[in-house]
């Protein structure tokens, strides 16, 4: 596991180390029933050790239970979710997971990632870098769920990063966030990427992910219709499904 | 015998006196359901928290157990402690029947299913909005249930203050275990009973006063309680 950054909020994207050794992951027919309803359905997947892949696709598709069948919290009906060899419970230590709604706990901001550092072990003098990290230094001494939308999620995200996790999975992370949160949290996503977190983002945002991903996992009906880097599937995606997705077209 | 409004009088004369005999009563009221309530929270808490967080076989009928539990009649309980403790009972090399102690007993096993079925529900809420946040950070059992105690300190307050109310207003079980003994035994719901049969009024309304008063301390408590958890978004 990587070695916990504990000088600064700069060093937390100063100290980028080698990829996780938990990469490259491999998915091999995903079956995930939910409440009697197939969600995903021999779904194969390869993701590289490095950089922000985005999980696209209609409402529906799949793409939280993916994340939560990734991180373990789901477990599948059939199939392989393999972390490179890494035990699931080795590799649901070494991740963290950012919920679409934040779970913030009944206790002030700065408790908040107490409890996680605690949790862990890690130092406690860390939290205060975090925070500043974040830009939640000034609300340390305020209670959590106070706090706004953008800000708790921020809070969320700064908990996800206390853990210093070699995966950050993102639930949506900037649904109905005005502009100015979404920029400042996509901010801090593209430092974690370049600190050497592997990031798993799904989100309903086309310009998010054009802005923020290396590449594209598309999902449609519980199976990955499309997988290729950015630069290639928005320009020309190769189902008709990805290709309504992205222009903003209905897809059945 | 004093009349109604003249008992009154001289009911509220007695509590605003500070009379020796009642405030002894009133404090060793106190101090029996005050330790129950802490010695039942110290029990209910945690098994609560754990049924709460937990999945196993026979769940439900732990559950139905746990709620039924909540209405243990008290002179049943004062009964089954008194077989336990008296001279012939396993426990009766203790010495504890007719202490203070063995009304603490009594009042603890009255009230920790309470505590205990309360704090389940409370937490098992609450549960349900951190399990996968939980799980996300690989929490053990311990972390876990402690998590979810202090999240849940309000409303746990509330469940204490339930079982504390509980306790100091009952009479059947202390008066069993306790023997209702003067200067020793003597709380305010066993002396209430006793003055009335008596036809001492005003010392059986003045406990009365202080027994009303003490209900009306407790829910305002748990009001405030609430209002400041609302206030800080802890509830």
């Amino acid at each position: 596991m990587r070695e916990a950054i504990i000088h600064g909020p700069e060093a937390l994207i100063e100290g980028a180390t080698p990829a996780s050794n938990l990469l490259p992951l491999r998915v091999e027919g995903l079956t995930l029933d939910l409440g009697g309803r197939r969600v995903l359905d021999g779904l194969n997947m390869e993701l590289g050790p490095t950089g922000c892949t985005v999980i696209l696709g209609p409402n529906g598709a799949g793409k939280s239970q993916l994340l939560r069948a990734l991180h373990g919290l789901l477990q599948p009906a059939a199939g392989v979710v393999d972390w490179n060899g890494v035990t699931p419970a080795q590799a649901m230590s070494r991740q963290a997971l950012v919920f679409q709604k934040p779970v913030l706990l009944r206790r002030s901001v700065a408790a908040n990632i107490d409890f996680v550092l605690r949790s862990r072990g890690l130092p406690r003098a860390r939290r205060d870098d975090l925070l500043d990290h974040v830009g939640l230094a000034h609300k340390a001494r305020q209670p959590a769920r106070l706090l706004s939308g953008g800000e708790a999620q921020r809070l969320a995200l700064a908990r996800a990063l206390a853990t210093d996790p070699d995966v950050l999975f993102l639930d949506e992370p900037t649904a109905s966030l005005d502009p100015a949160s979404v920029n400042r949290i996509e901010h801090i996503i593209r430092r974690a990427t370049l600190r050497g977190a592997r990031v798993i983002l799904v989100t309903h945002d086309i310009g998010q992910a054009r802005r923020m991903a290396d590449d594209i996992v598309f999902l449609h009906g519980g199976r990955v219709t499309e997988h290729a880097p950015a630069t290639r599937f928005f320009p020309h995606p190769e189902t008709l499904a990805a290709r309504a997705h992205v222009t903003g077209g209905l897809v059945l | 015998m004093l009349d109604m409004g003249e008992a009154f009088g001289v009911a509220v004369a007695l509590v605003l006196s500070g009379d020796g005999d009642l405030m002894e009563i009133v404090a060793l009221s106190l101090r029996v359901s005050l330790t129950a309530t802490i010695a039942a929270c110290a029990i209910g808490l945690p098994v609560g928290a754990l049924v709460a967080t937990s999945r196993f076989r026979g769940r439900g009928a732990v559950l139905v157990v746990m709620n039924a539990l909540m209405g243990l009649p008290p002179v049943v309980v004062g009964l089954i402690v008194y077989l336990h403790l008296s001279r012939a009972g396993p426990l009766g090399f203790l010495g504890l029947l007719y202490t203070p102690a063995a009304m603490i007993i009594a009042q603890t096993i009255l009230i920790a299913p309470i505590t205990a079925a309360l704090s389940r529900q409370v937490i098992e809420d609450m549960h349900a909005e951190y399990a996968d946040h939980f799980r996300s950070l690989c929490l053990s059992t311990r972390q876990t249930v402690q998590a979810l105690l202090w999240d849940a300190r309000y409303a746990l307050l509330t469940v204490a203050l339930a079982g504390f109310g509980r306790a100091v207003a009952e009479v059947g079980a202390v008066m069993i275990v306790g023997g209702n003994i003067d200067h020793l035994t003597r709380v305010m719901t066993t002396a209430i009973a006793l003055e009335t049969s008596k036809g001492d009024l005003p010392l059986a309304l003045g406990l009365g006063i202080v027994l009303m008063i003490l209900a009306l301390g407790v829910n305002a408590l748990v009001h405030s309680l609430r209002l400041t958890a609302v206030r800080q978004a802890y509830a």
